[in-house]
């Protein structure tokens, strides 16, 4: 097993703050300047990265992060660049844990023995899919798992305390709370939801809860960091991108100010409880 | 690969057909799915749900359909005994109404009353608006932006029976992509909405549910021709979009050794064009909407947008049981292009005086080149799955184009 996420958590429960994770879709909106944002997430405050890799058909996807994926295969992004990408990423960074985000497709296609030991080898520590369910263990989780990658599984609304065992069996890493009934960018959830959810994921697992879905504003990412381990944030992050096309370093610069306002509110927050 | 003593007994408990189908859906959904799957086990288990559907079929559909000896097709092509099995003549217009009504009863045992449909061609929207209608039920169905251009009398037709049509741009503007924001409209209301899938595609227990719910067709069809000829079939032929209206007349049939099976796919303008729709034919089995089955996809596993003339043909994907045949070389899935399915449209509308949807019209031109080569007494059953009117417009823009106007 990879241990920069045991080692991620360990440390911020040292220092008594929440982690920041930070997503985006790997080639947005291309593969140089998704290079050059992925190399300056740690520094910008992201304590943990979700790299998406980027699918024709994201089920669970809103518009924002539909249209990362858009830009990202339109500028020629396949699996194999996106492990390309965390090996770039690795070049600067030894430290920070980077878990892979998206669906199985293009992993059944690359082979899942050979995209494990490929992602291994590029300094992966996790993986997050999306359609994925406990179900279908057999198929990649176990054999990931098996390989020494974190199995990081989603909980949602929907998950009642009677399916929750199913859901934490397997788990590794940690637990991701979908804090709303919907897809990304769409909602968010309110704070006693989430709160209560958090509690209840605490009673039955001992790993740490990010929480996500709906969270866009530095003080929305403040006020679940006071509540869970971590907050992702990702379509916020994604419609910068988007927002920004016309000059590299101008993307660049202003998507890691943002994460630098991001991680300013999850670092305070529970200081200014 | 084994040949399994009867190949009707699938799916397995996880939803499996060899290695096809599956439950590949976000956690949102599992219970939801789980729940249907425990109902749906009741409900098929139930005399009143099945009584109730039977009255339905009987009164509101108008089943059984006919078994129609096409008699001037079979003089014309000098081969095999040709019949259809008159689905088109349903309430609505094709097959799709069958498996409208077996979900909207269960919806209703559910206690959901807001149903969420993809659509295509339009037809399943149609049945799934008109069965919303009946049972009192709020229809929301997703539809291309392209689809809506090529099959307007049915958005018309939804919107009149009181359905919210919403167009999806994403994509290809078409069926998958109708597909993909359904299933995100589902997860966000998961909890309250109900959503009927067009097809035996979808997460377990979909493609088994739509295939019991259209196997209506081919229960029927093996007594009629019981009756007719004192026989089984000799050969099946049904087009394939996702593949429902097939599984439905294939299914009671599939553990007869001597009946043979064909699937015809969506070609476009030819499989080496790259630009159709038979995922059998050109593609390789991968996971998207739930489900392992064949797709048309990229060395990257990245969706490929398919290409058909017919809406309701025009899906990159099929589902998971077909594959499952085809894998098992039970059915045969042969496939037609555009060109050869507007001239089996001409064909049957002026020598039988039936003008057929352009789905079935794809099984139609197959049979078309197989009856000539058959003896007289070869029993040949095509399902002529739906009605043409709602193609006309885009037929007569597509004769107009190729210099040959009606
Ligand atoms: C008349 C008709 N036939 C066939 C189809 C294709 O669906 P399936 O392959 O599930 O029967 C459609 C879909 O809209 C249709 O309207």
């Amino acid at each position: 097993m990879t241990t920069r996420i045991a080692e991620r958590f360990a440390a911020l429960k040292a220092e008594r703050r929440a982690g920041l994770v930070i997503f985006i879709t790997a080639g947005d909106p291309d593969p140089k300047i998704s290079l050059d944002i992925l190399k300056g997430l740690p520094k910008a405050g992201a304590d943990l990265i979700e790299l998406g890799m980027p699918f024709t058909d994201p089920m669970a996807d809103g518009p924002a992060i539909q249209a990362a994926s858009q830009r990202a295969l339109k500028a020629g992004m396949t699996l194999k660049k996106t492990l390309g990408l965390v090996r770039g990423f690795r070049e600067t960074d030894k430290a920070t844990p980077l878990v892979l985000m998206g669906y199985y497709n293009p992993i059944y296609i690359y082979g899942v023995d050979r995209f494990l030991d490929d992602a291994l080898k590029a300094g992966v520590d996790g993986l997050i899919m999306v359609d994925m369910p406990p179900e279908e263990d057999a198929e990649l989780c176990l054999p990931a798992l098996r390989k020494g990658l974190a199995f990081i599984r989603l909980a949602t609304p929907t998950t009642d305390d009677a399916r929750l065992p199913r859901v934490l069996s397997n788990t590794s890493g940690f637990i991701y709370y979908v804090s709303i009934t919907g897809i990304t960018g769409t909602a968010s959830a309110d704070l006693k939801h989430i709160e209560q959810a958090v509690t209840r994921l605490k009673r039955v697992t001992p790993l740490p809860v990010a929480v996500g879905f709906g969270i866009n504003t530095p003080d929305q990412a403040a006020a679940v960091a006071r509540v869970a381990d971590a907050a992702v944030v990702g379509t916020a992050v994604v419609k910068i991108i988007a927002d920004h096309p016309k000059h590299p370093s101008e993307t660049v610069a202003k998507t890691l100010a943002f994460i630098g306002d991001l991680a300013k509110g999850v670092r305070t927050a529970r200081a200014s409880a | 690969m084994s040949t399994p003593n009867s190949f009707r007994t699938g799916p397995d408990e996880s939803g499996h057909f060899g290695i096809f189908g599956g439950r590949y859906v976000a956690e949102t959904l599992m219970p939801l799915i789980l729940e249907l799957e425990r109902v749906y086990a009741r409900c098929k288990a139930d005399p009143f749900f099945q009584k109730e559907l039977a009255s339905f079929h009987t009164h509101y559909v108008g089943r059984p359909s006919p078994l129609y000896f096409a008699e001037r097709i079979t003089e014309k092509l000098g081969g095999a005994k040709i019949y259809f099995k008159r689905d088109e003549l349903n309430h609505t217009g094709a097959h799709k109404v069958n498996n409208c009504l077996g979900q909207a009863l269960v919806a209703k045992r559910m206690g959901k009353r807001h149903i969420i449909a993809e659509t295509g061609a339009g037809q399943h929207g149609v049945a799934t608006a008109t069965v919303c209608a009946r049972f009192d039920m709020e229809c929301t169905v997703f539809m291309g932006a392209e689809d809506i251009e090529r099959q307007k009398p049915n958005v018309e037709r939804m919107r009149l029976l009181g359905a919210t049509v919403h167009p999806v741009t994403s994509g290809s503007a078409t069926l998958k992509d109708a597909m993909n924001e359904a299933l995100r409209f589902w997860v966000a209301k998961a909890e309250t909405h109900f959503y009927i899938i067009g097809t035996v595609a979808g997460p377990h227990p979909y493609p088994a549910m739509v295939r019991d719910f259209q196997s209506v067709i081919g229960i029927e069809t093996r007594q009629q021709m019981m009756e007719a000829e004192g026989r089984l079939p000799d050969t099946l032929v049904a087009c394939i979009g996702g593949g429902s209206n097939a599984m439905g007349l294939f299914h009671p049939f599939l553990d007869e050794p001597t009946v043979r099976i064909i699937g015809v796919e969506a070609g476009g303008y030819g499989i080496a064009s790259g630009k159709h729709a038979a995922s059998l034919t050109g593609g390789r089995p991968g996971v998207l909407h739930g489900n392992r089955t064949y797709l048309l996809q990229d060395d990257d596993g990245q969706i490929q947008e398919a290409h058909s003339i017919s809406a309701g043909l025009d899906y990159p994907g099929i589902g998971p049981e077909h594959s499952w045949l085809h894998d098992m070389k039970r059915a045969e899935y042969v496939s037609i292009t555009d060109d050869e399915a507007l001239e089996a449209f001409q064909f049957c509308s002026r020598l039988e005086g039936i003008i057929p949807a352009l789905e079935p019209s794809h099984a139609l031109a197959h049979v078309m080149k197989i009856a000539p080569k058959l003896p007289k007494d070869h029993l040949l059953v095509m399902n002529m799955c739906g009605r043409g009117d709602k193609d006309l417009a885009a037929v007569l823009g597509h004769l107009a184009k190729r210099g040959r106007p009606i």
